[in-house]
């Protein structure tokens, strides 16, 4: 599903590389996540699967796509498989939950008819049913990071990208997350998780990808956060 | 494409910058205003031209003591001068007009007006009328024959007269166009300014576009219609702007000179056939200056 082969980036205004001859496969709905300190690459990596930035050296791949050649017009095209959430939700202020998650149907041409149908069903799914109504201010941290979670997957994405989700999030709403995004996952969805979340990469027990300084450091199957850190 | 997403970001954007929008039409308006007032001062020489060209004539007018002594040309002097145009093949025909003819002429001119009173016939010359065979030799020709010749009072080259007319409508003209340039450059940075505002007051929409992978053109066209469409209005005021200038001012204004034939009326159909011309160039300017501010200055 996602293949990197000796992938370097290194920034223009930077003397070390974010990432370091990185290579590693994720096979389709694996759920991996993507740990180390801060500054480790770990943003970077998302970031240049979703060619919102290419690499120095190396190559890329998302399911058939080569992400590295990948020409400009085919970008949508790749966003459209891969789903994105972040710390700071990124919902638009001034729409309802709805219409937000609409919004990320609309904006890719899907008929009116399509949107009507999938929007209520996404929502029942992260579990804000009842809710479509709703502004984003009017909702918590979580029920928030839900909507972003709903506009992510409406459009069935194979790769779900998760940079930090629980970030702003205290414990308990970081477990429903994390239940969530398990549910999106077991529907096939292969899931990339970056987190500084001890308890949650305990917890899980789930494949542990560790940068630092960006090299890959370890990659465990069923790991954990780190001993003695 | 879905036209009622385009149409609802469209009009988001358009009242979230409200004052911008209506700085952005009016200079539109003006620019364009005075670019159709241009495209009608050439309307107008171009119509002009032909209303005097086939009546351009060179008047030799004749001295007073002919004018009221041969009330015909039939005497040697006016005859002899008569002879000697008909003779040249630049001339084409030429026509004896009397004192009383011209007195007759210059009533109806003037009907109406107090000049029409003042004037007798014997203040008038008579005039020998010559139809050029060939215009751009023909006035000099006449000239040199005619001038200083016994009887002849002086030579006027109608052309003479029109032309100075040409230069004025040219000049206003040339004016228009400065100004409308200048004010076109104004509208120009203001759309490319507003674009950026507009692009940069949506970044976060846009940026949700690109995440979930929309096209540039669906991230785009918000951007270029909104454009467009203050191109448009822009251009909708500038002919309601023109009408109006028609019917309050330049109506009046021209209204004498037009009832005697020497200026044509700006018709209704002359607006009627600037409109279009400059809501495509409203319009298309706006969508160039949208494309390429969203090319040169935005990420989106
Ligand atoms: N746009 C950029 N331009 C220059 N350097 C950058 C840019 N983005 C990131 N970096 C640098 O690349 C390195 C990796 O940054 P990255 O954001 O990927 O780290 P991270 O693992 O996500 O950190 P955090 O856990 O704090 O989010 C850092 O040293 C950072 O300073
Ligand atoms: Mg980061």
């Amino acid at each position: 599903m996602i293949r990197l082969e000796r992938v370097t980036k290194l920034y223009k205004t930077s003397t070390r590389p974010a990432l370091d001859r990185v290579s590693m496969e994720v096979g389709k709905g694996e759920f991996v996540f993507l740990i180390g300190p801060s500054g480790s690459g770990k943003s970077t990596f998302l970031r240049l699967l979703l060619r919102e930035d290419v690499p120095t050296k190396g190559s890329i791949y998302v399911s058939d796509m080569n992400v590295t050649k990948l020409p400009r017009r085919r970008v949508p095209k790749l966003r459209q498989r891969i789903g994105c959430v972040f710390q700071d939700f990124r919902l638009l202020p001034s729409k309802t939950v709805g219409e937000n998650v609409a919004f990320a149907l609309e904006v890719i041409g899907k008929s009116r008819n399509t949107v009507s149908k999938v929007v209520p069903e996404v929502l029942d799914l992260v579990g804000l049913t009842g809710k479509a109504n709703r502004m984003p201010h009017e909702l918590s941290g979580g029920e928030q990071q839900r909507v972003a979670i709903a506009r992510a997957f409406v459009n069935r994405p194979q790769v779900l990208l998760a940079d930090e989700p629980t970030g702003n999030l205290d414990p308990d709403t970081s477990q429903d997350i994390m239940l969530l995004l398990e549910r999106i996952n077991r529907t096939g969805t292969t899931v990339l998780m970056a987190t500084h979340d001890h308890s949650i990469v305990d917890s899980m027990r789930r494949r542990v990808v560790e940068l630092d300084l960006g090299l890959v450091v370890r990659d465990d199957a069923r790991g954990v956060y780190g001993v003695g850190r | 494409m879905r036209a009622d997403f385009v149409t609802r970001e469209v009009l988001t954007g358009l009242r979230r910058n409200v004052t911008m929008t209506i700085a952005m039409v009016l200079t539109t308006a003006i620019s364009l205003g005075l670019v159709g007032t241009g495209l009608l001062a050439v309307r107008t020489i171009d119509r002009t031209e032909q209303l005097y060209s086939d009546r351009f004539e060179v008047q030799v007018t004749l001295t007073a003591d002919i004018s009221e002594t041969d009330l015909d040309c039939s005497q040697p002097i006016c005859t002899d001068l008569r002879n000697t145009l008909e003779r040249s093949p630049l001339v084409e025909s030429v026509r004896f007009q009397s004192q009383q003819e011209a007195y007759e002429h210059f009533q109806e001119l003037f009907a109406g007006q107090a000049l029409a009173d003042v004037a007798r016939p014997q203040s008038l010359p008579a005039t020998l009328r010559v139809r050029l065979a060939d215009q751009q030799a023909g006035a000099d020709a006449v000239r040199q024959a005619m001038d200083g010749q016994v009887g002849v009072r002086n030579v006027i080259d109608q052309r003479e007269v029109v032309s100075k007319l040409f230069d004025m409508i040219g000049n206003f003209r040339d004016v228009t166009f400065a100004l409308a340039v200048v004010q076109a450059i104004a509208a120009l940075l203001l759309i490319s300014n507003t674009v950026q505002v507009s692009a940069f007051t949506r970044r976060t929409e846009v940026g949700v576009m690109r995440l979930v992978g929309a096209t540039r053109w669906y991230t785009q066209l918000p951007f270029l219609i909104e454009a467009v469409v203050t191109g448009v209005v822009g251009a909708l005021i500038a002919v309601a702007g023109l009408l109006a200038g028609k019917y309050l001012f330049i109506d009046q204004l021209l209204s004498g000179i037009v009832a005697n034939g020497v200026v044509p009326p700006v018709e209704l159909a002359d607006i009627v056939w600037v409109a279009p011309i400059l809501v495509m160039i409203g319009g298309g300017i706006a969508a160039v200056t949208g494309y390429a501010t969203l090319r040169m200055y935005v990420r989106l």
